[in-house]
């Protein structure tokens, strides 16, 4: 059976998490994928060639422009006969829509899935990652969320047929403006490398030590709740259970207690590295590489280390 | 207006949660339970609407087995004016809760219902969405700021790439960010009074909705363990780790 994909985009570029949804979807069957948006062609033309994509489907229209979530369920729940996938990344988008999608369709969803054991099989964590639960479902279509991070990305190299579909929706919700975080970093959601800091920097402008250390590594940057609670960083670098959730081979966690909820986004990290002046900090004793130390001191001397 | 609140009672955030040796789920059995933090900034937002002179009555509800009287006491306690607690044992899937939720509204018939975005048992991030999609009313998730507006809420919501606003009509669903607001700690008076307000208590039956779950929980697992590497002693030591690391990438 096919598998009905949503495709995340932004900017008028396909998100990098497409690529590794698609590549999950595929263990499901030939994957539909639906760019959904306003003058999304070049997102359409870019999304073609993923391999594992059999056809994209466009739906172009002002009313998706932001993507709200009562467009977008109106536009799947319109779509969805045929299928008996259907699947977004654990985004905002696909977080806000397929729940509402899946209770117009009578369906419990399966939300922020990181193992598909077959189909109608997944792995989800529960309790801020301390725990796994896998569950199956004998309802008739099943609507997935799946967390980006946790598969790896399907290649490029396909020329897969475009389609346009109906995209006549309607929101009574109104978008008024978008405040964006401009970074010139990689995307922190699916970034190889990633430098993290906590409250202790002590202030926004401390803060850019990070960055100054991101930018040496061609890393993206996270925080914890508690240093963008301070204003310290902006919300959409936050790493964990409300967070993001990454899996990047490297991360670098600076002046970071380890709470459980900011452990639960960095579950899927490979290699860990921490900086922190207490030894005893929950996330020096599961670090793979540890420094007690001063991050006023050690940072600066490390960001001098490896430009050299 | 009237606002209705949904609050949990789960597992305090605070607990690690030991999964049981059978893998039937998580270990509740004398570990500490509250109200769900989210939830607790959805009972805050509420009860500053009506400071401010937006809101005259604030129904709080909670499904659940009966301590969950507990969580609907603390909305109580910070402001709400009424509880209702629908009793229901076992696992109610979020479809149900929803469902469930949908017949209070038809009830109580609220201009709009604040609920946290998520429970940190469960992380489903479910129920709002599905509550708006039952309804099919306009849903704004994962508030940071609400704002009234006129006749509707300009939300501020916390999305990927940082914040979003939008306008939404009322009759809708908010759901409850942790930077909404700061959640007060009542006062032991406010707690005694708590005890006075109204709190009716109904078994999930007299809804008709078809608790049956629809997943089958077919295991609970602990996560992959991770255990302490090495430690070094200097800055340098680190930059040679780190190149070292990075030379492995790039041999990748
Ligand atoms: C419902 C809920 C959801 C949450 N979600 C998240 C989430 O998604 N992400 C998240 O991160 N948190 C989340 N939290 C918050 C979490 O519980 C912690 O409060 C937070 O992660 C702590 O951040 P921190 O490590 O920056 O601060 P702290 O815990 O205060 O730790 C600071 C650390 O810095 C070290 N330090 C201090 N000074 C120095 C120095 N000069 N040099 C080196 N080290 C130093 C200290 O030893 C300490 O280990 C959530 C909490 C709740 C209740």
């Amino acid at each position: 059976m096919t598998v009905l994909v949503l495709a995340e985009h932004d900017l008028g570029r396909l998100s990098a998490a497409t690529a590794r949804i698609v590549a999950a979807a595929e263990k499901l069957g030939p994957v539909d994928l639906l760019v959904a948006g306003e003058g999304v062609s070049a997102i359409a033309a870019e999304a073609a060639q993923l391999a594992g994509v059999e056809k994209v489907l466009v739906a172009d229209s002002p009313a998706l422009a932001s993507l709200a979530p009562e467009a977008v369920a109106t536009l799947l729940a319109r779509l969805a006969e045929p299928y008996e996938h259907i699947i977004a990344a654990a985004a905002s988008t696909g977080r806000d829509s397929i729940p509402r999608l899946a209770a117009k369709l009578d369906l419990m969803p399966i939300t922020d899935v990181v193992a598909i054991h077959g189909p109608t099989r997944f792995d989800r964590p529960i309790y801020a990652g301390n725990a796994i639960e896998t569950v199956s479902s004998g309802q008739a279509k099943h609507l997935l969320t799946i967390r980006a991070s946790a598969f790896r990305p399907t290649v490029l190299g396909n020329s897969a047929p475009i389609h346009p579909v109906n995209a006549d929706v309607a929101t009574v919700a109104k978008f008024i403006a978008a405040h964006r975080t401009e970074s010139d970093l990689p995307e922190l959601s699916t970034a190889q490398i990633v430098v993290a800091g906590g409250v202790s920097f002590g202030s926004a402008e401390n803060f850019a030590l990070v960055a100054d250390l991101a930018h040496v590594l061609g890393a993206a940057v996270g925080a914890t709740r508690a240093a963008v609670d301070a204003g310290y960083a902006p919300n959409d670098w936050q790493v964990g259970q409300t967070g993001k959730i990454i899996a990047p081979d490297l991360y670098i966690a600076i002046g970071i207690s380890g709470a459980l909820q900011h452990l639960a986004g960095i579950q899927g990290a490979k290699k860990i590295v921490a900086i922190n002046k207490d030894p005893e900090a929950p996330l020096m004793k599961l670090a793979d590489i540890a420094l007690v130390g001063d991050l006023f001191e050690v940072v600066p001397q490390l960001i001098a280390g490896l430009k050299r | 207006m009237k606002i209705l609140v949904a609050v949990k009672r789960v597992v305090d955030h605070a607990v690690r949660v030991r999964v049981r040796p059978d893998g039937s789920g998580v270990e509740t059995e004398n570990v500490r339970m509250s109200m769900n933090p989210f939830d607790k900034h959805a009972v805050e937002a509420a009860v500053q609407l009506a400071e401010a002179g937006h809101a005259t009555e604030i129904v709080v509800v909670s499904i659940g087995q009966k301590q969950s009287n507990d969580v609907i006491l603390t909305a109580l306690a910070m402001g709400a004016h009424r509880g209702l607690l629908i009793e229901a044992d076992g696992r109610v899937e979020t479809l149900a809760v929803a469902k469930l939720l949908e017949a209070v509204v038809a009830e109580e018939k609220p201009d709009l219902v604040l609920l946290g975005k998520q429970a940190v048992d469960d992380d489903s991030n479910q129920v709002g969405q599905m509550l708006a999609g039952l309804l099919d009313w306009p849903q704004a998730t994962f508030a940071s700021e609400i704002k009234v507006l006129g006749q509707g809420l300009e939300v501020t919501r916390e999305v990927d790439y940082g914040r979003a606003t939008v306008a939404v009509p009322l009759p809708a669903i908010v759901t409850a960010d942790l930077r909404l607001n700061t959640p007060r700690n009542a006062a032991l008076p406010m707690v005694m009074k708590a005890r006075s307000k109204p709190l009716a208590v109904r078994p999930a039956a007299d809804f008709g909705v078809d608790l049956t779950p629809r997943l089958k929980l077919e295991k609970v697992s602990p996560p992959p363990e991770r255990t302490a590497g090495r430690r070094l002693a200097t800055t340098a030591e680190l930059v040679a780790a780190i190149n070292s690391e990075l030379a492995e990438l790039e041999a990748l």
